[in-house]
């Protein structure tokens, strides 16, 4: 997507889709949709779709990337060439390969990963469809995932965006908002302490906004982890 | 008299606070922190005498020494046997472990006592660190001959068995036939109408979190 | 010993799940589902999952079909989508699946590609059908036409103004003349069935993929699997290829 000149996102305090600017897009969360792996689920924010699996703990292969004491976890974000307005030729990008490793950051600190020696844990994404915030939708998603494998965790993971437009700050950015932002943070955090796992920011921003943002981030949060909560336990409802 | 419970059981998450220190103890699928019982699992919560435990509904299986298991020869070596124990980490049985009698290996094909794609009974001898050795040893080990395998989720196992057999024997009398269970998941059956036991298993590793199973199973089996 | 199960189910004319032999799993077609896309489809038969997205790009018309539009077909054999998928670029089966799925649709002349050439020589409209593999559970040539398909029915051609894709705006329906539907037959011992599921393709001695048209012509084959096949088996798998196309026909 292109910027846009002097667009006007907000107006009025409500945001172009008509949201306030703390109020998250429409969240469904749905767990256990991929047969064949060890855990999996499905989370939408707005028309932003994640696909998430786990694969593993598995042998990991080859041996000398194996660790004698714990599993490793190996993380792949990947956009579908139709999930964006202009078609995205296979193979994986830059963007995509730094994606991959700040999701896998962000999960790390959950996972027990002692009593699987040699093992990977494969935690695979996949972009249905891309109208922003892509990688908290995508951490959410592989959180649930994680839980659905059976993996033994501390705690689950939240994640959402937050940022700026137009002088004024909001949570969850849909794709024309991340496009002429003049901030946005991805944040992720494990909800019972609120420790951060996952913080990027490009833009501008004063130190008192950045810490007002995290704070609604973590407001806003709760909701998400409800979210995750409820989905879960669907997944066993009957 | 207690009402009979129906419906889900109750369901713990990773991370879900479920109880004090000062009240209950830490029982298998928990961890504490700042003197709370947390869940590790998403699982059926159990409470039994203090103890507050979580019970995965899904996992791979993790080996521990003096489990059996169903396991299928997948490599025919000098000294033994690569057996597939469906778990991560492939386990191996020495020829000591399997056969009593002395063998010269250099003269003697050790596929006469297991070939490849042979399946077996075994028990965990040891699991350290992923290096998993079995034995052929205990009264119950043996080559399972003729049989469907099937894979429920291994923490689902004393769920399939039932309170002192009661639910294996309930499939086993209802549809003629010969199962054993390895903790490990895989479910070896042999016999008249295997198509109907296998569809009772898979329906308690799909159900294993609601009340009144049993009931569900028997009506299951009897049309 | 899963594999002789079937086999001894087969010689009864059974199968694992207990469908007849020339029986399809449940299927589920749903449009539409990619509002990003300019046309969108799953398809579920049974446990297998799939969904096929097309874009619409400006491209450069071949020097040989100068005034046609081009037309694309790939698939992506996701690793969220089995535990043998592996990143990575496309493995000879996840080719041969996208280039089956393509002739299908190419040799039917299902797309009209006349009508979407902009400049003769210099623009077209290129379509790209990208098939991504949410569950593997065998199958997934039938899936992937079925989805295919669905999807172009499903496609709208975006504004072009002043060389830019107005993506929000459409002029109409990419033209769709014909539905061809690939239907697999795979022979297992001297038994003939369709939608074989994983574990059933993993015994499969030879298949055939047939794709046909509404009006009964066949307009791609391809035959697998390690076995010979005799005139008399190709005669019987057409039949029933074509048999069962007219009714996955019907779901669309």
């Amino acid at each position: 997507m292109v910027k846009i000149k002097g667009i006007e996102l907000i107006k009025d305090g409500k945001r172009l889709d008509g949201r306030k600017p703390f109020e998250t897009r429409e969240v469904e969360m749905k767990v256990g949709i991929i047969p064949n792996a060890n855990g999996s689920a499905m989370v939408r924010f707005g028309k932003t779709t994640a696909i998430a699996a786990v694969y593993g703990p598995r042998l990991l292969l080859p041996k000398h990337l194996q660790e004698m004491d714990k599993a490793i976890i190996q993380c792949r974000y990947n956009m579908a060439p139709f999930s964006t307005d202009e078609r995205i030729k296979p193979g994986t990008s830059r963007r995509e390969m730094e994606i991959s490793k700040v999701v896998r950051l962000a999960l790390e600190p959950v996972l027990f990963l002692e009593n699987y020696p040699k093992t990977t844990i494969d935690v695979y994404i996949e972009i249905i469809q891309a109208d922003g915030s892509t990688r908290v939708t995508s951490v959410n998603a592989a959180s649930l995932a994680l839980a659905d494998a059976g993996i033994p965790m501390k705690d689950l993971v939240v994640a959402l965006s937050g940022g700026k437009i137009n002088g004024q700050l909001i949570l969850d950015l849909n794709g024309i908002e991340d496009n002429n932002s003049e901030a946005d943070v991805p944040m992720a955090f494990m909800p019972n302490k609120k420790h951060i796992t996952l913080l990027q920011m490009d833009g501008e921003l004063k130190h008192e906004e950045i810490s007002k943002l995290i704070n609604e981030m973590f407001k806003a949060g709760e909701i998400i982890y409800k979210k995750q909560i409820e989905a879960l336990k669907n997944r066993y409802s009957e | 008299m207690k009402e009979k419970e129906t419906g889900v059981r109750e369901i713990a998450y990773p991370g879900q606070v479920l109880g004090d220190k000062k009240e209950f103890l830490p029982g298998v699928g928990t961890f504490e922190e700042d003197g709370k019982i947390i869940s590790k699992f998403l699982g059926i919560l159990t409470k039994s005498g203090n103890y507050i435990s979580v019970v995965p509904l899904a996992g791979v299986y993790v080996p521990k020494p003096g489990e059996h298991v169903i396991g299928i020869i997948t490599a025919v070596e000098k000294v033994g046997w690569v057996v597939d124990i469906n778990s991560p980490w492939e386990s191996f049985l020495s020829l000591s472990e399997a056969v009593d009698e002395f063998i010269d290996v250099k003269r003697v094909m050790l596929n006469r006592y297991y070939d490849e794609g042979d399946v077996i009974y075994a028990q965990i001898a040891s699991a350290k660190r992923g290096d998993v050795q079995l034995s052929m040893r205990g009264p119950s080990c043996k080559k399972l001959k003729d049989g469907v395998l099937v894979k429920i989720t291994p923490s689902k196992v004393p769920r399939l068995i039932g309170k002192e057999g009661s639910m294996i024997n309930l499939i086993k009398e209802k549809t003629g036939t010969m199962i054993r269970v390895g903790q490990n998941g895989v479910v070896w059956i042999s016999g008249e109408k295997v198509d109907k036991a296998i569809v009772a298993i898979k329906k308690i590793d799909e159900k294993s979190h609601i009340y009144g199973l049993t009931d569900e199973i028997t009506k299951l089996l009897s049309d | 010993m899963r594999a002789n199960y079937i086999l001894k189910l087969l010689e009864k004319d059974e199968r694992l799940d207990g469908r007849k032999l020339d029986q399809f799993r449940p299927i589920v077609i749903e449009k539409g589902i990619i509002e990003r896309a300019e046309g969108s489809a799953r398809v579920k038969i049974g446990k297998t999952d799939i969904i096929a997205g097309v874009k619409m790009e400006i491209e450069t018309p071949f020097p040989d079909t100068p005034n046609e539009g081009t037309l694309k077909t790939n698939i992506e054999f996701a690793p969220i989508a089995h535990p043998d998928f592996i990143p990575g670029p496309p493995s000879e089966d996840a080719t041969e699946i996208a280039r089956v799925v393509d002739r299908g649709i190419r040799e039917s002349n299902s797309i009209d590609l006349e009508k979407l050439c902009l400049i003769e020589g210099e623009k077209v409209w290129g379509v790209f059908i990208d098939l991504h593999v949410i569950n593997h559970d065998g199958n997934l040539i039938d899936a992937s036409s079925l989805a295919s398909v669905a999807a172009l029915m499903n496609t709208k051609i975006p504004k072009y103004e002043d060389n830019k894709i107005i993506r929000t705006e459409f002029i109409g329906k990419l033209p769709v003349l014909h539905t061809p539907i690939n239907v697999v037959v795979s022979k297992i011992l001297d038994k003939y069935i369709v939608d074989a599921d994983k574990e059933e393709e993993e015994v499969v001695d030879a298949w055939l993929s047939v794709a046909t048209r509404e009006d009964g012509y066949v307009c791609a084959m391809q035959k697998g699997g390690s076995k010979a096949l005799s005139l008399n088996d190709i005669d019987y798998m057409i039949d029933l290829s074509s048999k069962k196309s007219k009714e996955l026909r019907k779901l669309l």
